[in-house]
């Protein structure tokens, strides 16, 4: 009760809690060189196969094919052992860029589109109160457990139009066309349906939709966890102050939630940057619609050894991921501590 | 981070302002009151209110959807892919917040005792109209495809289950996924666990090592199954000829054949299982970090004193405080690995021995065109998802009966 005047001070408590809680300690030295060398060489482990694949792809072919990666430490003054060409390749005549303008084109969309409507249905949770507010909310949770694959089959052919018979239909139907039109049909051999051409296989937008519905219950979750932990003391006295949830949302939640927002946000981008199943499904192999994991799995099964593609394709599907994580690593992680860990 | 406790741990107020909060809360119950006077509704009030639910809930998704697509028959299909994205863009980010604002706008002239009902709706309403159309109906639609034939077309009785737990495919694929289950998570929650252990006791080391063991998180299945595909490699062992995998090189060094890893039946299972874990391990190491990292100092020092040792305070003081967060971690695994799908794809494609159901299902699906088998599958797939499902569930409760 008595912090509701100072919102900003109360997240920056928590700030400096959470810092201070880092400090753990084992006194003796020797202990702790042990430990150094454990950590360092697990991740001497973690990062071997990934420097792999970049010193392979800079290497001149012919190197690639006759002598293991490793040996070109042996003669790191040998210039001409590198080169950039089979970037050059992979890219233009390997169909490399289509495909990473694509892949941006699906992923942007199709990680703010979900965040928006999670965020609103994650206050209404929060801090409305409704019918069936529980059980709306146990069943979004319930449905993040739903595998990718049972959606496949239905909406790829959901995507090509629908149509449902309603039964009972026609009697109110068929009088009104042949009133409209002069017609006379007769009711007893009319069936009524509604339907909507689609034609969304092998769309952009038809893409972003499946991502959003999947992104969705997994954005509501953690949101939820974060938007429902944030003081109540807070929302009650913006609300004794006149305040309503529309500005409350707008002026205190939104800008409160930034760490989750930004989290989720780096989460999605980077889960439908790296999607291979529904790109494939529902965009397709051809050349001008593939992303980039579509591209080098064809290249992956229509060039088995060529490594100097290969590796070059990988690192350029890699490249974005990287960047992303290394510039807004400390939102990502602090996201999923506050959304998972919750409680 | 976000600490529901901080906000009591502020400074003490001065009298006057708790004064000032109790006349708040005083004006406050007696706007409770009015409301409450002014909130019963009749008969033809409550389905007013269901209907406007309803209309509130379809019309943020349903414009958006409209919007989106008469923006990309009116550009046409032979715009610039940026300018697609560009559109998409503002359409997503701006279109989306000012739908949510008009109905927000609409319902506010509606009687206050009806609006303050049917908001909730407007807000909630849209992502499980979303959800409905995304996951819920291909759930159904699943299922009912599951019983019918190739093109499904007509139904035909328990045929694609009897061929999902007969065929010598799917039996090998059924084995591989339980090993994958059996295997992955446990693997994952040690590594995990160990490595944020280990890690908390270094200062500046921390973050670096775990940043780099968290970078796999960032990099899709394809490109992990490139990477490893290349550490893997193996060329037949002629005179003069140098094993370029990394793996086959090693064994080389120690005087040993080179080997097929991913022919090598049935172990190649377990070498598909390493590259999971290693794309993985960061979630389960930043999560379970961050758990430890919750567990209150006091506790510890209080162990410490008592004369318990690291390795006892770790199992008995550490490892049950954090048990809901290394049960969330086991159910995210468990989840991942029964959908497990593009190492397999991309490593093997599910070729000596390596099959799991979720490779089995898109074969099924996208190769060989039938339907009602990948149905089958997928519904399997489902069905062994709802007892992880349960306890994400069930955290949700005791969560909410603690608020």
């Amino acid at each position: 009760m008595t912090a509701t005047t100072a919102p900003d001070q109360g997240t920056k408590a928590t700030a400096e809690k959470g810092l201070k809680g880092s400090e753990g300690g084992v006194g003796n030295p020797t202990t702790l060189w042990i430990v150094r060398g454990i950590v360092l060489f697990i991740v001497l482990i973690w990062l071997v196969p990934a420097v792999g694949l970049l010193v392979t792809s800079l290497r001149q072919q012919a190197l690639i094919e006759t002598t293991g990666w490793w040996t070109a430490f042996a003669t790191l003054g040998d210039t001409g052992q590198w080169t950039l060409a089979h970037y050059e390749q992979v890219l233009t005549s390997g169909g490399f860029d289509t495909a990473f303008v694509n892949t941006l084109v699906v992923s942007v969309p199709a990680t703010i589109m979900p965040i928006t409507i999670a965020t609103f249905a994650a206050y209404a949770f929060s801090w409305m109160e409704f019918k069936g507010r529980f059980l709306m909310f146990a069943t979004v949770v319930g449905l993040l457990a739903v595998p990718l694959q049972v959606a496949l089959i239905p909406l790829q052919r959901l995507y090509n139009g629908f149509e449902v018979t309603i039964p009972g239909l026609q009697y109110l139907m068929v009088p009104l066309i042949n009133l409209t039109t002069g017609t006379d049909i007769a009711v007893g051999n009319a069936t009524a349906a509604i339907g909507m051409p689609l034609e969304l296989n092998g769309t952009f937008l038809g893409v972003w939709l499946v991502h959003t519905g999947f992104g969705l219950p997994l954005a509501v979750y953690l949101l939820r966890n974060y938007i429902g932990s944030l003081p109540s003391e807070l929302i009650e006295s913006a609300r004794i102050d006149g305040a309503d949830h529309y500005q409350i949302f707008t002026r205190l939640i939104i800008p409160l939630s930034v760490p989750a927002l930004a989290s989720f946000a780096i989460f999605q981008f980077l889960w439908v940057f790296n999607d291979y199943l529904v790109a494939f499904v529902f965009l397709g192999t051809g050349r001008g619609e593939q992303v980039l994991t579509v591209a080098l799995q064809q290249l992956n099964s229509s060039q088995t050894n060529s490594w100097h593609l290969l590796t070059a394709g990988a690192f350029i599907s890699m490249v974005v991921p990287m960047i992303v994580f290394f510039s807004l690593q400390r939102f990502f992680v602090r996201g999923m501590t506050a959304g998972a860990v919750k409680g | 981070m976000a600490d529901t406790t901080t906000g009591r741990d502020q400074a003490p107020d001065p009298d006057d302002t708790i004064e000032q909060h109790r006349e708040d809360i005083e004006q406050h119950r007696e706007d409770d009151d009015t409301v409450f006077v002014e909130d019963k509704l009749g008969a033809g009030g409550a389905a007013t209110v269901a209907i406007l639910g309803v209309v509130a809930a379809l019309a943020v998704p349903g414009l958006l959807y409209y919007t989106l697509q008469v923006a990309f028959d009116l550009l046409s299909e032979d715009l610039p892919r940026w300018l697609v994205g560009v559109v998409a863009i503002l359409i997503g980010v701006v279109g989306a917040f000012a739908l949510y604002t008009a109905v927000d706008l609409a319902i506010k002239r509606l009687p206050r005792r009806i609006s303050e009902r049917v908001q909730p709706y407007a807000w909630a309403g849209p992502a499980m109209v979303i959800v409905a159309v995304f996951l819920m109906y291909p759930a159904f639609d699943t299922m009912r495809v599951s019983f019918m034939d190739r093109s499904a077309d007509n139904y035909i009785g328990w045929d694609n289950y009897r061929y999902v737990f007969t065929d010598d495919a799917m039996l090998r694929s059924l084995r591989n996924t339980v090993l994958w289950v059996f295997f992955v998570p446990a693997v994952c929650v040690a590594i995990g666990l160990g490595f944020a252990v280990l890690a908390d006791k270094l200062k500046r080391l921390e973050s670096v090592s775990k940043s780099l063991i968290f970078l796999p998180m960032a990099i899709s299945f394809v490109g992990a199954g490139i990477v490893w595909r290349f550490v893997y490699s193996f060329r037949i062992a002629t005179e003069g000829t140098n094993q370029i995998g990394l793996l086959n090189s090693i064994m080389v060094g120690l005087g040993q054949d080179p080997l097929n890893w991913l022919r090598l039946e049935p172990w190649n299972n377990l070498f598909l299982m390493i590259v999971f874990v290693w794309l993985q391990v960061g979630f389960s190491m930043v999560i379970l970090s961050g758990a430890i990292k919750g567990v209150p100092g006091d506790i510890l020092e209080a162990a410490r004193i008592d004369g318990a040792t690291e390795i006892q305070i770790f199992w008995r003081v550490v490892v049950p405080t954090i048990m809901s967060s290394i049960v969330v971690v086991f159910t995210t695994m468990i989840i991942g690995v029964l959908k497990v799908f593009d190492i397999v794809w991309v490593m093997t494609g599910g070729q000596a021995g390596t099959e799991v159901i979720a490779e089995r299902m898109i074969r099924e699906f996208f190769v060989f065109r039938h339907f009602g088998r990948g149905a089958a599958i997928a519904t399997f797939m489902f069905l062994s998802v709802i007892p992880v499902m349960y306890l994400n569930i069930k955290r949700f409760r005791e969560e909410e009966a603690l608020r």
